[in-house]
């Protein structure tokens, strides 16, 4: 190591040749691009097509004013990158952003303002909201402020746990709203190291991927307002709003304040790594938090606006994200930043995989068109370090393109499947007609992803946006009066039902009623192909009160409260047995569709739907047995009856023949109070009898 | 930043007083290098550091690799309870010993 650095150290072109006010410098190299410790120094890249100069300004940490602004001399530029050697700086203690020189002309795109410092798209720190909710100082002239990160980390070892996808069980979380409530009785509530500090419970659930929010650095007080009638500060608290897409959020790191969150966030990674959980990041890539013509100069407007944004022919912003901007993302140098960033978080921070935010924007030409061959998400779908992590589309957008089923795949990419979840919704609230689509959803959507197979699917009933799974089963309606927008934003087409009381109720029948149709939607999410995914909380009945668009809620209303971890330990207990039973049968989590037909010679088909009676399933109505058949396993797994009954009362399923030798054992009933409703191994109850009586509104799965 | 070093039976002590950051800790790595290459077993005793900053927490981890690396051993003594907390949430913590007293930084290293 010491003589690569000698080496490096006597580099013939590493010495200063300019001095600005006692600051030397040098031209440096065009890439990479961001900032980039070098021998002595730090070399500056940054991008602009269109600027008639650059300058580097740089700060001392937290200090209003620079010490030094350097403009770029004209034999610094080589093409469209301004590049500098900056010497004998302090690492830790600096703080650097640009002015860009070049014309106003917004009809044109153009938005250059030289009297505004902006931050580089490539920081990897970013600085200015270093403390969640800190009030910032609105009059700085410099807000989101690039810092250098140390990319060196001790991994010992870890590396990308690359869980085969047809393995994995998802689970949502949001730093804050998992671990900020005063319930989770721990150290650094509502942080990365908060979550590290849960890391037991979400392995004893059963999960093994953590989805997060995002958690590129975003501004919380972005479109701050006080609810108008109760005063309660309403903030970005999802953050879908990225300001620099390499920076983890300092706000949600216990030592954000000291600048620490790279290590910090790495150090959570690795110990989900270690127990066995992977890491999926929500990124959002569709826009950015400059919002439209209104919104801040953060950067990229300033740096090279018609690059960034989609315009409209008479320069104004395209808003196929509802946020007020389009990020221009087939335009080749914005595609290589997604590109990098991606890489980056693969690389430097061992992320497993990423769900993208309306990923059909990414779909768009530079004009907003749907592209049949889109070049970004091809070269994402075909890139050498993404080759083996999880890419995980929301196929859909603002500007009303749907693509779920024909997202473009390239053989890698996996949907968020919308159709999955109103569809099983419907078919829970006792919807009629719904057999012929449920069959097709619990075989991983083949009438989607014929040609791609179940892994492309990603099931949920629930996520971040929209009812928890308590609430879709205890409200008709939405009730977002607290989000301060007079009830008008969130979903109204919710497919929810509420046992027949409109909110919270001690009635015991309309309870018992949710806890089943709880445990009916874990249980179908759970016996499906695909990819399932559970939203945080649904686990011990987590609810908003009927909120279905908490992403201003920093407060109980959507942080998960773990005094029910307690209240609501049958509940939990089922949902981990639930995941166990998942993981313990790999005739669940097949890879490929089923054939309907005996391909081993079994004697029976891969999967066979019934009715009550065996052989009849009555499409028109709203019960379905199947049965899966364990020899078409490799190697042999169980055979899996379910008798799904969704009518409101009771009935007799006829049960098929358990396999030769074996007697049927009641694994799950969601009739039954807890412990009763679900069994390890073979401990249920054993069924001699050709018929059960399946309770109304009820799920039995036996195994043999 | 000042620093202190003793050797006592064959453990050698390096005191710090003030901030290890950026600024401090390459002073700090160059002072400490020939003390370093003399010793295996070390105490390092951070009872007079205030600060610790990225760069400190990294110097730290080098000397624990250095001295990993001749089959040495090293004890942080002294750590105040806000650095153990920032160690603990960015990792750093695991590798090292901690002692609370100079007997129990002797007995680590034993």
């Amino acid at each position: 190591m010491s003589t690569a650095r000698l080496a490096l150290e006597e580099r013939i072109d590493f010495y200063p040749t300019h001095e600005v006010s006692g600051v030397r410098f040098r031209r440096g190299r065009a890439l990479p691009f961001g900032a980039t410790i070098v021998p002595h120094g730090v070399n500056f890249s940054i991008f602009s097509s269109a600027a008639d100069s650059c300058t580097l300004v740089l700060f001392r940490k937290r200090e209003r004013e620079p010490f030094v602004e350097i403009e770029f001399p004209r034999e610094f530029r080589i093409g469209d990158v301004y590049s500098m050697i900056v010497f004998d700086l302090e690492v830790e203690n600096l703080e650097y952003g640009y002015r860009f020189s070049g014309p106003w002309d917004p009809r044109a795109g153009h938005r250059f303002d030289k009297t505004k410092v902006v931050c580089d798209p490539y920081a990897k720190v970013l600085g200015g909201r270093d403390v969640w909710c800190k009030r910032p100082d609105r009059s700085a002239p410099y807000q989101h402020r690039a810092r250098l990160a140390f990319d060196d980390f001790d991994w010992e070892g870890d590396t990308a746990l690359e869980i085969p996808t047809k393995d994995l069980i998802i689970y949502e979380a949001h730093i804050r709203g998992f671990t900020s409530s005063p319930t989770s009785k721990i150290s650094a509530p509502g942080t990365f190291a908060g979550l590290r500090e849960k890391i037991p419970y979400l392995k004893s659930l059963g999960i093994n991927c953590i989805e997060l929010l995002p958690l590129f650095e975003f501004d919380e007080w972005e479109n701050y307002r006080p609810h108008p009638e109760t005063g309660q500060p309403l903030i970005n608290y999802w953050g879908y709003s990225t300001v620099g897409f390499f920076a983890p959020k300092a706000g949600y790191a216990a030592t954000g304040g000291l600048g620490m969150q790279v290590d910090e966030l790495k150090n959570l990674i690795k110990e989900l790594h270690r127990s066995g959980i992977e890491v999926m990041l929500d990124v959002v890539f569709n826009h950015t938090a400059e919002g439209d013509e209104r919104g801040p100069h953060i950067c990229y407007r300033g740096i090279d606006n018609r690059t960034y944004y989609i315009l409209t022919p008479d320069g104004y912003y395209y808003n196929f994200s509802g946020c007020g901007n389009t990020l221009n993302c087939n335009h080749p140098v914005v595609r290589n930043m997604v590109l990098d960033c991606l890489r980056y978080w693969v690389s430097e921070y061992h992320i497993d995989g990423f769900r993208f935010d309306l990923a059909s924007i990414l779909g768009r030409d530079q004009n907003g068109a749907p592209l049949s061959n889109p070049p970004l998400l091809e070269s994402l779908a075909y890139d050498p370090v993404l080759g083996k992590c999880k890419l995980v589309a929301e196929a859909w957008d603002a500007g009303g393109l749907y693509q779920v089923g024909s997202f473009p795949a390239y053989g890698r990419w996996a949907e968020w499947n919308g159709k999955y979840r109103d569809a099983i919704r419907r078919f829970i609230k006792g919807d009629e007609g719904m057999l012929g689509e449920i069959a097709d959803r619990i075989q991983g959507s083949p009438d989607l992803y014929w040609y791609r197979g179940p892994t492309a699917s990603l099931n949920f009933i629930t996520c971040h946006d929209g009812f928890t799974l308590h609430d879709l089963v205890s409200y008709n309606r939405k009730y977002n009066e607290a989000n301060g927008e007079g009830n008008n934003d969130g979903a109204n087409d919710n497919n929810s039902w509420n046992c027949g009381w409109e909110g919270e109720t001690d009635d015991p029948c309309v309870n018992a009623l949710r806890e089943r149709q709880i445990r009916n939607a874990a249980t179908i999410l759970f016996l499906s192909r695909g990819i399932p995914m559970l939203l945080m909380g649904d686990e011990v009945g987590r609810t908003q009160g009927g909120n279905n668009n908490c992403y201003c809620q920093d407060n109980a209303v959507s942080w998960m409260n773990w005094d029910d971890v307690r209240k609501e330990a049958g509940l939990l207990r089922f949902f981990s047995k639930l995941l166990a039973f998942r993981h313990a049968h790999r005739v669940l989590r097949g890879d490929k569709f089923f054939e309907h037909r005996d391909c081993v010679g079994s004697g029976k088909p891969d999967i066979a739907f019934h009715g009550t009676r065996i052989g009849e399933p009555d499409w028109g109505g709203r019960c379905l047995a199947f049965l899966i058949c364990g020899k078409h396993a490799i190697p042999q797994d169980d055979d899996i009856y379910a008798a799904i009954n969704m009518f409101w009362d009771g009935l007799p399923f006829q049960v098929p023949p358990a396999p030769e030798g074996k007697s049927w054992r009641v694994a799950i009933n969601t009739s039954m109070p807890s412990p009763e409703d679900i069994y390890d191994g073979e401990s249920g109850p054993r069924v001699d009898s050709s018929e059960i009586i399946v309770g109304g509104r009820s799920i039995m799965v036996l195994v043999a | 930043m000042k620093l202190e070093t003793s050797e006592n039976n064959g453990i050698g002590t390096a005191r710090l007083e003030g901030s290890l950051d950026g600024k401090t800790a390459p002073e700090v790595r160059e002072q400490l290098g020939p003390f370093l290459s003399a010793n295996s077993k070390m105490i390092l005793d951070l009872s007079k550091v205030d600060y610790l900053s990225s760069a400190g927490l990294r110097l730290l981890l080098l000397l624990y690799r250095e001295l990993s690396a001749r089959k040495g051993k090293l004890v942080l003594l002294g750590v105040s309870e806000d650095i153990r907390t920032v160690m603990s949430h960015t990792g750093f913590l695991n590798f090292f010993t901690l002692a609370g007293s100079e007997a129990e930084a002797q007995q680590g290293l034993s």
